[in-house]
């Protein structure tokens, strides 16, 4: 009996799966499948319906000692170096964040949903606003974070947070931390509730100290959780556009890999080019997110 | 010297309402100084001050009624609500059979619909503009749904499977030994139980979808059937150049309150107290 | 009874048949107040000289989104989406394939407008876009500065250089902290590529390349040039300038921070306004000339041109037409501020009543200087990104004049390869 009601299940599994996996592949798997194929064209976006086969040349190819295409654009690669550096940074402290707003989130005490609320509010303001927003408090000369350092901390130097290169990459940092810590600390929050408290109660019976409990409670139980939140929140890192793009417009020196194939399709209406940028983009992140994924199963094995 | 009972009740409490009293002002100076400036008009714009010094109500009278803010804000609760709706309930299935169903390829499935989510929204824009005009959605809200169901569904699938996941068997297999079909069993058993995941993704789905810019501009032409984030964009002061600081903060802020009056209805169904008991049980 | 039912029958038809004639054009309309009057305005005209009808859409004001969303419109080749655009200076090489010619219906028109805007809207000998407004780089300057430390508005880059370092050393002594000298809109974008045609064009190093096609950058004038501002920054121009978009930089001159500015002319009617610290106080001139003696101001503005899938030429001809005539630009000066392109206008005396400040443009607008986007048509992203990119090195010190033109001329070549297209 119970083999043939596992049969039932499975087929039953496949009929639940279906309408999500059918709007997938009608809706998305059109554009994505269109973008695997332009990479190996050489079309333009004013006119898509014309165009040649040129194999890999958008992505290498080498004629009369010149070399081609994304993969030898030293453009590309400043682009990934920007974006993995962003992706790391930005994850890092948004994790470290948004767990301490979780731990926070999770505590009974009063005025506790106007916190919740506020939490959120970063999140709710639509990106174009507080792109924009932020552009102007980090103006050199009348911006809000300037003005802040001086007034608390005597710190006169005007710096241009726009301006250097290196510093407009912590300022992109710092709004997408603003931003996006929100995402990570609901996530988690969500995480947290799944956990019985009578665990905390015996732990604490036996004379755990916090730390001790959030080590060996809290970690291993929201990993599945964290995990899930964390290959989101580095995938759309990894994608990062519009902040960079309304902070510092068109500089090489700070571009991702994003608007890399967005200034080759958009700008320059390559869409060869800039879908080879795309697909590379893709594999990159496909790259990464197998890795969490491969992390993820270990952890799952283990606790077994 | 061993700190006694109030002490350490006392320092914890420190430790909480001060932690709280940071995250608040982090999050919403930036909104704070976005409803200041909303306040103030022409000149003051250009230069820093935390108090309101006079209160302008004509930013919003503008943004308002010159802008038409309130149509786009109706589009938008539309075209977000929808959105939502159909996502979760394509989800909850779908996560269903990923989490809880042994079959073959699920492992290559949640892989595959990840995988939608890793492209660069510019890639997929044009792609998804030539299916919207061939499906005859080109200026409608429809296209919207659509491309925003279909986007935020890895998200959603991977969450609601996530948390399905951590859901003890034994709750399942009670139901199955009273009888409940599988249907039931999501309804009854899992729906209630995973009501946090659901209101979480929920909440950031529906966020998502309110804020969502490049799709929304290039699918619809219409300033009748515009979403916010796009209505926002369109203000412009006298010349190309002129950013009308203004209005665009004070629609900004009428746009922000809506998300804020949901999650401030939703929040205590983020932190439900519903998981110890059942589990318990 | 016969005899009137077929004569309403045939009414009725002709009735039907008028409508089935009458096409709705698509027509953008700006989105800066007092564009819906502007536009109500063009649509009673329209109406009633031909017997279709009129449509608006709007397009979003920043110039990217804007191209991005044309750019889509046109490769579906959706006839339906918009018939007549406003189209950006530089785009009217770049979207040449999708513009309707308009040479014979608007040729003759030529000697009415300024020649400049003119030869940039012809691409190949076609006219593809009729001048619609104006815009061209300024300098602006603080009149009563000028005259407490007694001097005149700088005639050459030298003057500026030492007016602008001995006025913002006093005014700093005198307790002005923040005092800057010059400001300019440093960001990359293609404003930085505005403001460094006209430093080069200024030093006689040329528009970066020539009506023919050659890259003309590599030259010893154009590395002068880009060295002389390269001084400025951190002395007379805040380091952060190179964040400064239009409206950034405005804000410094506006708060009366900055001695002089470059910016378009929106700035000044702002910078008179009712609750304007600078009321009064603001001065207006030709950009400085180089070592040679040549002022160079880039030309901006607005073109109309058509949809080439337009359904209904004549209809769209006729509505260009009506946009583009004296009444038009007299009524796009009053509800939106615009400054006209026809140079009779600029001696109209009711014109230059309601808008003093044009004769303070006129002599400016007519010596604009092009940026050579007509003449690298679908690459000119390329060139300008090449452009800002390289001139932002050499403005933040990575690079200084002489490396950064010979990279720039390699630059320009790559992307030119064998020839324009």
């Amino acid at each position: 009996m119970a083999r043939s009601y596992q049969q039932r299940r499975r087929r039953i599994a496949w009929i639940l799966v279906a309408p999500a996996l059918l709007l997938l592949a009608l809706a998305a798997g059109w554009p994505l499948v269109r973008t695997f194929f332009f990479s190996f064209t050489n079309a333009m976006l004013d006119n898509p319906s014309e165009y040649q086969m040129v194999g890999l040349a958008n992505y290498y190819a080498t004629h009369d000692g010149d070399s081609s295409g994304v993969l030898v654009d030293p453009l590309w690669w400043q682009a990934v170096g920007n974006t993995l550096w962003f992706t790391v940074v930005s994850v890092g402290i948004e994790l470290f964040l948004g767990m301490l707003l979780a731990l926070l989130m999770n505590q009974n005490f009063r005025g506790q949903g106007l916190v919740r609320t506020a939490i959120l509010v970063p999140w709710a303001i639509p990106t174009i606003v507080s792109a924009k927003m932020w552009g102007w408090m980090f103006h050199d000369q009348y911006g809000v974070v300037n003005d802040l350092l001086e007034k608390i901390f005597g710190y006169q130097a005007h710096l241009a947070w726009i301006a250097e290169p290196s510093l407009s990459m912590w300022a992109v940092v710092i709004a997408d931390v603003w931003k996006t810590t929100p995402f990570m600390a609901l996530m988690l929050l969500a995480a947290l509730q799944l956990i019985p408290n009578d665990l905390y109660e015996a732990a604490r019976v036996d004379g755990a100290s916090a730390w001790q409990r959030f080590k060996r409670i809290t970690l291993p139980l929201i990993m599945p959780a964290m995990i899930v939140a964390l290959i989101f929140r580095v995938m759309d890192a990894m994608r990062i556009f519009d902040l960079i793009f309304v902070l510092t417009s068109n500089s090489e020196a700070t571009m991702s890999i994003s608007g890399y194939a967005r200034e080759q399709i958009i700008s320059y209406q390559d869409m060869g080019m800039g879908s080879a940028a795309s697909v590379l983009v893709f594999m990159m992140v496909a790259g990464i997110a197998a890795c969490f994924i491969r992390v993820s199963r270990l952890n799952e094995k283990e606790k077994r | 010297m061993k700190t006694t009972r109030r002490q350490r009740k006392f320092a914890h409490n420190l430790v909480i309402y001060g932690g709280a009293t940071c995250a608040v002002l982090f999050c919403v100076f930036p909104f704070y100084y976005a409803i200041l400036t909303s306040l103030r008009t022409g000149q003051e714009l250009f230069l820093p001050a935390y108090f309101p010094s006079g209160y302008h109500w004509s930013n919003y009278v503008t943004a308002l009624v010159a802008n038409g803010i309130a149509r786009s804000l109706l589009n938008s609760v539309l075209v977000a609500t929808i959105t939502v709706g159909i996502c979760l309930l394509v989800s909850i299935t779908a996560s269903f059979a990923l989490a809880r169903v042994q079959f073959r390829g699920r492992k290559f499935l949640l892989f595959t619909i990840l995988c939608v989510s890793m492209f660069p929204q510019v890639a997929v824009l044009t792609g998804m503009f030539e299916l919207v005009r061939f499906l005859g959605l080109y200026d409608s809200l429809g296209a919207l749904v659509l491309s925003y169901t279909t986007f935020s569904l890895p998200f959603t699938v991977w969450v609601l499977t996530t948390f399905m996941k951590s859901i003890p068997v034994e709750l399942e297999e009670a139901a199955i030994v009273d009888g409940a079909k599988t249907w039931t069993i999501i309804r009854r058993v899992f729906a209630p139980i995973l009501a946090p995941a659901l209101v979480t993704t929920g909440l950031l789905a529906f966020i998502g979808a309110w804020n969502e810019f490049m799709f929304a501009l290039t699918f619809i032409i219409s300033s009748d059937k515009r979403t916010v984030p796009v209505a926002i964009s369109m203000f412009s002061g006298a010349s190309t150049f002129e950013l009308p600081w203004g209005s665009i903060m004070a629609a900004s802020v009428m746009v922000t309150l809506p998300i804020i009056v949901l999650v401030l209805i939703f929040q205590k169904r983020i932190v439900s107290g519903l998981t110890s008991g059942a589990i318990k049980g | 009874m016969k005899k009137l039912t077929l004569s309403l029958i045939t009414l009725a038809l002709a009735g039907v048949s008028n409508a089935a004639f009458a096409d709705t054009l698509r027509m953008e309309c700006p989105i800066s107040p007092g564009g819906k009057e502007y536009c109500n305005y063009v649509k009673d005209r329209f109406e009633k000289q031909t017997s279709n009808k009129l449509e608006f859409i709007e397009f979003p004001a920043a110039s990217d989104e804007k191209l991005a969303l044309l750019q889509q419109l046109f490769a579906a080749k959706d006839e339906k989406a918009v018939d007549l655009f406003q189209s950006d200076t530089i785009w009217v090489g770049l979207l040449d394939k999708q513009t309707l010619d308009l040479t014979d219906a608007v040729g003759d028109m030529k000697g009415d407008f300024f020649p400049g805007p003119w030869a940039n809207d012809t691409v190949n000998g076609k006219v593809k876009a009729v001048p619609a407004y104006l815009d061209t780089g300024v300098l602006y300057y603080r009149k009563d500065l000028l005259e407490k430390y007694n001097e005149q508005p700088p005639k050459t880059w030298e003057d500026l250089t030492r007016i602008a370092t001995k006025i913002q050393e006093e005014e700093r002594k005198a307790g002005h902290k923040n005092f800057w000298g010059m400001i300019f809109q440093g960001k990359s974008y293609e404003g930085l590529t505005c403001n460094a045609l006209e430093w080069i064009d200024s030093y006689g190093g040329g528009t970066f390349i020539d009506e023919k096609g050659n890259v003309t950058i590599n030259n010893p004038k154009a590395a002068a040039a880009l060295d002389m501002v390269a001084g400025w920054m951190g002395k007379i121009t805040p380091k952060g300038a190179l964040g400064y978009k239009e409206e950034e930089s405005r804000a410094v001159f506006q708060n009366g921070d900055a001695l002089f500015m470059r910016n378009w002319p929106y700035a000044y009617l702002l910078s008179q306004g009712a609750d304007s610290p600078l009321k009064g106080k603001v001065g207006v001139a030709p950009l400085p000339a180089g070592p040679e003696g040549k002022s160079a101001n880039a030309l901006g503005g607005w073109q109309w041109s058509i949809n080439a899938n337009t359904k209904n030429k004549d209809a769209a001809i006729a509505l260009l037409k009506i946009l583009t005539d004296a009444d038009s630009q007299k009524m796009q000066l009053k509800y939106l501020g615009f400054a006209p392109t026809r140079s009779a206008l600029y001696e109209d005396k009711a014109v230059l009543e309601a808008a003093p400040h044009l004769t303070l443009f006129k002599e400016i607008f007519a010596n604009a200087v092009p940026r050579p986007a007509t003449a690298t048509k679908s690459q000119y992203p390329r060139v300008s990104n090449a452009i800002f990119n390289v001139t932002f090195k050499v403005l933040n010190g990575s690079s200084d004049g002489k490396t950064a033109v010979a990279d720039l001329q390699k630059r320009l070549e790559r992307v030119k390869g064998k020839d324009w297209h």
